[in-house]
Parts: C-alpha cells; structure tokens; sequence
C-alpha cells in the first residue's frame, strides 16, 4: 500500500498480504450482511448497515490513520525466540513460525514513524491476528522502543491497541512487558509528551493492564471488548451470566475508562483535533 | 506438628510423629540410640525430598495453609506497625494491607497481599485477590512514603487480582496499569519480596521496585499452572506439565533475570519454621536497603527504569 514505503530488502521477506479466506466478500458478525471487500475498504472496514467495527490488522490500521506516503516503520524484524523452551500441544517456536507464515508479520505490533494531518507522530498499531495479539518480549520491546522514540524526537505517540493479553509461552517474561512499557510511559509523561490510546475489540489481559489503560487520552471504537479477566472467566466466578454490554467501550465509557468512543471513519479526524489541541 | 500436610510431605510427618512418639517411652526405657538414627533418617529424608521437588510441588509449598502471610512477617520482624487503611475512593480493600513499621532503626512502608487461615478469614480477605481499590490503597500508601522520604517494601502473595464483575467495572485494568507506571518513578528506593504466590498482573500490580527478591519455595509467573493447564491444553489436568513449561521458580526467575536474589527459607519451606524464615528475610531487607540508601534518587529511578527495560528475549 502506498503508505507503505519499504527498503528493497524489506520487500523480499514481507510476503503479500492474503485475501480473507471466504475471498472478496465477508460476512459481518453485527448483522450477518454480506459484504464486498472493496465497499468494506470504503467504509473503513465497518458495516454500513449495523456499524459493527470488523477486526483489521496493523497495515490497515496504519492506512486509515497515517498520511499516504509516511509511515516508516521500525525494528520489523524483530522475533520471538522460544527462550523457555515451552511446550504445550505444541512447541512455541513452531508457533511462531506459522504464525510467522500465516501472516506475513513477524510479531503482533508494528511500530514507526508517520505523519497524521501533517503532524508528525510516533505510531504503533497491533495484528490480533498474530497469536491473539499477545504480548511477549518483542511487543513489550517494539512498544518501549516507540515510546522512547516519541519522548527523545518529541513526537506524540499514537497505539492502536488489539490483544488478548499478556502471552503465556514467555512465562514471566511476558508479564515483566507490562512494567517495562509502563515504566517508559512514566518517563514519557514526565517529559509531558502526549500518548494517546486506541482500543479496539478485543482489549483484554495485561496490555488492558499497562499502555492500553495509560493513555493521556483513551479513545475506544463502538463495541471494542475491553476489560482486564475475560469473559469466561468472570462468569465462572460470578456464577450468572453477564449483563448485556458488559466490558464494551460504552461500558468503559459510562465507567469513566475511556474519554471516548469513536467510529473508526472519524478517528483520524479526532486524533488530529486533540493533538492540535494539545501539542501544536 | 503443621496442621496441613502436602502429599510428598507425608513420609517426613510420619516418621517426625514416631520419633515423637519413642520420645514419649524414653522416659521408662533407654532408647535414644534409636531415636538418633531415626533423626539422623529424617533429617536425610527431607534433604532428598525437599532438594528434588518439581515446579509442581515448588507451587504447591507456596500455597501451603500454614505458610508465612504478610501480616505474619510484619508481625514477626517489624515493630511500630501502623495499618493504615482504604483507598479514599470506594473502601478498604482486605486482601491487601499495608501501613508504616520498624524494620530496625529503618522506617518503612509495608504493603503486602494478605491471605486468610480458614474459610472465615479467607472469605474476608477474599483469598488474596485484590479489587481496583486495593491497588489504589497500596498507591496512596506509596505515595505517602514518598511525600516522607520512606523507603517501601511489597510483600506478593496472591492468586490474582480478582475477576469480578465490580471488579471490572472499578477499572482492575487501569488499577493495576496505574500502579506500574506510578511505582516506576517513585521517589524513593522499593523492595519486593515474592512470598508467595505471585500470579500475573495481580502480583505485579504491586511488584515494580529497585530490588525483586524470591523467597526459595514460591512462584511468579504470568498465569497459573491451572490457567495455563485450561487455555493452552484445554482441560485442568496438565497443570504439571504447564507448571514445568512456563519456569516458574525463584531459580528459573534468577535465570531469566527477573529477580535479583532468592531468599533462603529453613529447609522443607517457611512454615516448617516460620520465625528463622523471618529473620533470614530481614536480614536480607536490611542489606538491601543500606545498598540502596546510597544511591541518588534519580540514579535509582534511572536504574529501575532501565531495570525493566532489559527483561525479555528477542532477536532482530
Ligand atoms: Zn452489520
């Protein structure tokens, strides 16, 4: 995509983004309408009829916030190792290799430099696609490094958040990434640059529980998951079932967790109002 | 005599209750020839058990009922203690206490997860798992020992911060990401000892300091074996197995440049003497906190900082 300005070498080992695998036409989860994918890139990749927000990856959630033509992105090839040598069904370097091959990406966040209306930003956007969304040590790392990338080029940094939490095969290490990234946010804040936080569906686990949650500004899209245990969980301990919109962005929003809530097809609009607001 | 008794502990018990029991006939006849070497047995036993325990087992010594809580160690090594209460919010979160003590001639801050001994008392401290308005004590009470100049020291033990429908909507989340992000530029030197359990976000959400310190039978680790057992293999019966893979030990988080030390514990784990445990932590604490009296506070935080920044694996 045009945004997409890559290295020579870059573009040997970032495969082509696959269709979907139903090919051109998708089926919306909010109201079962089917579809063109062309249509759905026109609306942002949401439903016309119902507003339902589908789940998008990083590229083309970069595409939509990010001025054509200036994103650059950084540390792309950074990899998970399976440092523990962890194994359940089934081996965590296997994992990531075909998740690696599945979808072209090497981790579950892309990080980089970009330009939003002409400001000059420091963004990151995360692929759920990538084994949930997890976060081990290449996502805590990219993350600390954008972040510490926005504080010492006086940017403001933009995350766009979609993860399932914290990612069990690193074992403690993986937790350890909630610290670190919020640590660099305290020292981001301390230099009084702006953060500003997007969730998207799902933003659930330990990054709800870190940057996602530390946003000078929290901004949700319509209907995003967004909570801290499952839900699954909570109903286990509760033993009933959930009311209806619980740990929804409005939810989040009626409970004071996010400033507010906001269609994807005006989120550029928005995030270029607040940063002008209070950083030009 | 521990009231609780772990499966791999039973032939320690067994054999401790029958020299117990010879010890009663020695007063009528001489046999304390035999009772040596029955001592001489057990004292072998517990080396050979203890020594050779699985991650399994590691966890299910820190869960042991007659194990040592925060209270028990403020209690046993501090003196002056304060409890200090609520979060000014919502209430006063039970499962996590905290309040201003003696350790010595230092004044600290204490804040630590508290467990329950029985049914009633778990019930009122909710197992140990914390609401939002835990996390928000313990940051109030930090905040407190910064505004006076106060070192702090965390104590963790908790099965989780709690998965609760309250819990959820008073922000568990935010509770907790505010916490890492507030006691990673506190201005003043933090001590966190894992006593316990330490599980995920729950145990972090108090654990960011200058100096991360594990008791020798506890774990810490991003989710718990059972958790992890349900997810990854969908069923509860390989939480063995999950234990073992996610490495979850003092040693295997010393490996993994977690931790900065383990705390030795008197053989076959704290609860089998609870007073030397306590004083080996102390003496532990006092060391740790003279190193960092002396350095400067923006030194400190830099270093905590960067403490964290270094954690993880990956290759580009
Ligand atoms: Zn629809």
């Amino acid at each position: 995509m045009a945004w997409f300005r890559r290295s020579k070498a870059s573009i040997e080992t970032v495969p082509q983004r696959k269709e979907t695998p139903d090919g051109m036409w998708s089926k919306c989860d909010g109201c079962g309408e089917i579809i063109h994918r062309k249509q759905l890139e026109l609306q942002f990749f949401t439903c016309i009829k119902c507003n339902y927000h589908f789940r998008i990856g990083s590229k083309e959630y970069l595409t939509i916030l990010v001025d054509e033509g200036s994103f650059k992105e950084m540390d792309r090839k950074m990899r998970s190792t399976d440092m523990l040598d962890f194994k359940d069904t089934k081996q965590y370097r296997d994992r990531i290799k075909d998740s690696i091959r599945k979808t072209g990406l090497n981790d579950a966040v892309r990080t980089g430099l970009g330009k939003i209306n002409g400001i000059e930003v420091v963004v990151g956007a995360m692929d759920f696609s990538f084994i949930g969304g997890s976060m081990g040590s290449v996502v805590g790392e990219k993350v600390a490094r954008a972040i510490d990338k926005a504080r010492k080029s006086k940017r403001p940094l933009i995350i766009v958040s979609s993860s399932g939490g914290a990612r069990m095969m690193e074992g403690a290490l993986s937790l350890m990434q909630l610290a670190k990234t919020s640590a660099r946010l305290a020292q981001l804040s301390d230099a009084e640059i702006p953060y500003i936080s997007v969730m998207t569906d799902p933003t659930t686990g330990g990054v709800t529980a870190s940057y996602a949650m530390l946003g000078d500004i929290n901004i949700a899209e319509p209907g995003a998951l967004i909570g801290f245990a499952g839900p699954r969980v909570i109903k286990q301990t509760i033993g009933k079932d959930l009311p209806e919109g619980f740990q929804r962005a409005e939810f989040q929003l009626e409970h004071g967790f996010v400033d507010m809530v906001v269609h994807r097809k005006e989120m550029k609009e928005t995030i270029t109002k607040l940063l002008r607001l209070i950083w030009e | 005599m521990p009231k609780a008794v772990i499966e791999f502990e039973k032939p320690i018990v067994e054999l401790e209750q029958k020299i117990d029991e010879m010890r009663q006939y020695s007063e009528r006849l001489d046999i304390s020839g035999e009772i040596k070497i029955l001592e001489e047995k057990v004292e072998e036993l517990r080396k050979a058990i203890y020594n050779g325990l699985t991650r399994w087992q590691k966890v299910q010594l820190a869960r042991h009922p007659d194990r040592p809580y925060t209270l028990d160690y403020i209690n046993t090594i501090m003196t002056d203690f304060v409890e200090l209460h609520g979060d000014r919010c919502v209430r006063d979160d039970k499962a996590i206490v905290g309040g201003f003590a003696r350790l010595e001639r230092e004044i600290v801050m204490v804040i630590g997860h508290q467990k329950g001994r029985d049914t009633k008392s778990n019930l009122y401290r909710n197992f140990g798992m914390p609401n939002p308005e835990g996390y928000r004590k313990a940051l109030r009470l930090m905040k407190l020992a910064a505004k006076f100049g106060k070192p702090i020291i965390t104590m963790l033990d908790t099965p989780g911060a709690f998965p609760g429908l309250e819990a959820e909507e008073r922000g568990q989340a935010e509770s907790i990401a505010r916490n890492l992000f507030e006691m990673s530029h506190l201005p003043v030197p933090i001590i966190v000892v894992i006593i316990g359990e330490g599980a995920s976000g729950g145990a972090l959400g108090i654990g960011v300091g200058d100096r991360i310190l594990m008791m020798e039978n506890t774990w810490y680790s991003v989710i718990s074996p059972e958790s992890c057992s349900s997810i990854l293999w969908r069923s509860w019966d390989f939480k063995e197995q999950a234990a073992e893979a996610l490495k979850l030990t003092a040693p295997d988080l010393l490996a993994q440049g977690i931790i900065d030390r383990i705390v030795p514990e008197p053989l076959g784990g704290a609860h089998r003497d609870p007073v030397q445990g306590a004083e080996i932590l102390k003496g532990i604490l006092l060391e740790e906190l003279k190193k960092l009296r002396k350095v400067r506070i923006h030194k400190l935080i830099e270093k905590r900082i960067e403490k964290f920044g270094k954690m993880g694996e990956w290759e580009e």
